[in-house]
């Protein structure tokens, strides 16, 4: 421990010296400089998360000195009047109008999405661009169908029964292992088959769609499961699967359960199952989403501090720097847990929902 | 009618804040009391250990996701 507490000490040093130099020479100018000159910008902190936990027409990378490094995205809309425009985003993103069309202002109803300008006032065209989400979507979804083909191709070759693949054939075979036999065959049960594709699909896509929104470099970083119409697809996908292939036992324990007579005929008990019929799946879109997104905007929160307080003096800055890089890199190790995590609790709840609806009714 | 209006708005942030601060609250305690059990399970019988600390991750993000919910309308309602 000894050692140990000798290199913490060390780097903790390296860390802090160029700051503590930094404040203790020059600290005064810097201030006076930054109160005189018309270009130290407050940081918008709405515009910073809102702008990267959201959707965008093109693909915002970053800004080398003052030059926009974005990847510029289709943009595909119908105009009720003029037909089909497909154009690069790139003519649309500082809020120009072009082929009639441009992107809302702040403050106007539709704020950040395209509008078009025609003689009865400013309407919404029919708009199936290629945003950044949807092209993570394609990328993440690329990805995954890579991974588990990739895997599977290791089973064409050797029998699965004489010898255990390692490498990378291993992990997906430890990971769809790891589903199967702890989630789904417990919790759906006996007819686990059927359900196995769609169950483990929703896994897959879930963690690597989680993991790939904390890697911050392209075209990793869109915060695809942290947007909620992606979650309500997952959540729809699992109510039909959920209410498509239910018992006729489910169905009779919604609508005329197994209680005295006095709570089923003012329906009381079928009311609250038809509630829990849709209230389930409604969880299961918030959990994912809410848990993804408060991952990222206590991640962005955390590195805007060294933005925040660069205003604030250069020691304060440097410090907080330090904080801030510190504090992010834990965040960013509890946002793995989460990823895995959460995928995981949508495949248990998504088996049990599952499982329930196929039960056989209990023998008297 | 002006600080009304600015009043109103201020009584939405101050809303938010403490509906955030108080859903903080409850998941620390919720999240605690499952720790505690999970924690009492394993030290009766520690064979059974795993099963418990697994058992107390899943019910930990359970109930992550009602505090969440109400993190989230506390940023709608900002």
């Amino acid at each position: 421990m000894n050692r140990l507490a000798r290199i913490t000490v060390f780097l903790l040093a390296l860390l802090l010296w160029p700051g503590v130099s930094a404040a203790a020479s020059g600290e005064q100018e810097n201030l006076v400089l930054a109160a005189q000159s018309d270009t130290a910008g407050e940081l918008d902190m709405d515009e910073y998360l809102y702008g990267h936990v959201g959707d965008a027409y093109g693909w915002h990378i970053t800004t080398v000195n003052g030059h926009h490094v974005t990847v510029h995205l289709p943009v595909i809309v119908r105009s009720k009047t003029t037909g089909w425009h497909i154009f690069s985003s790139k003519h649309i993103e500082e809020g120009e109008e072009y082929e009639g069309f441009r992107i809302a202002a702040k403050g106007e109803p539709n704020e950040g999405k395209l509008v078009e300008e025609i003689a009865g006032g400013i309407v919404r065209p029919l708009d199936i661009s290629i945003t950044k989400n949807v092209f993570g979507l394609m990328v993440n979804s690329l990805v995954v169908v890579l991974l588990v083909l990739l895997g599977a191709r290791w089973y064409r070759k050797h029998d699965a029964v004489e010898e255990a693949p390692h490498g990378f054939a291993g992990i997906v075979e430890m990971l769809v292992t790891m589903i199967e036999d702890d989630i789904i065959k417990v919790c759906v049960g006996p007819d686990y088959k059927r359900y196995s594709p769609y169950l483990l699909t929703a896994f897959f896509f879930i963690f690597i769609n989680n993991l790939m929104g904390i890697i911050p470099l392209f075209p990793g970083g869109a915060n695809i499961t942290g947007n909620i119409a992606i979650t309500f697809t997952l959540a729809i996908c699992t109510f039909l699967a959920v209410n498509l292939f239910g018992n006729k036992h489910y169905y009779k324990d919604i609508f005329w359960p197994d209680v005295p007579v006095f709570l089923k005929a003012i329906p009381l008990m079928p009311l609250i199952e038809i509630i829990g019929v849709f209230t389930k799946p409604f969880s299961l879109m918030i959990r994912l989403f809410a848990n993804i997104l408060a991952g990222h905007m206590m991640l962005l929160g955390v590195v805007a501090v060294v933005f925040l307080t660069a205003e604030m003096g250069v020691g304060l800055n440097s410090g907080m720097s330090v904080i801030s890089v510190l504090f992010g890199v834990f965040m960013d190790i509890l946002e793995l847990l989460v990823a895995f995590l959460q995928a995981y609790v949508f495949t248990m709840l998504s088996s049990v929902f599952i499982g329930l609806s196929r039960q056989a009714p209990e023998k008297e | 009618m002006i600080l009304q209006a600015v009043a109103g708005a201020a009584l939405g942030k101050a809303g938010a804040a403490l509906g955030a601060g108080i859903a903080a609250v409850a998941a620390a305690i919720g999240i605690g009391k499952i720790g505690q059990a999970a924690l009492e399970a394993g030290a009766r019988q520690p064979e059974k250990a795993d099963h418990y600390r697994l058992t107390a991750i899943i019910v930990g993000a359970l109930v992550e996701g009602a505090c969440l919910f109400a993190i989230l309308v506390c940023l709608i309602g900002k």
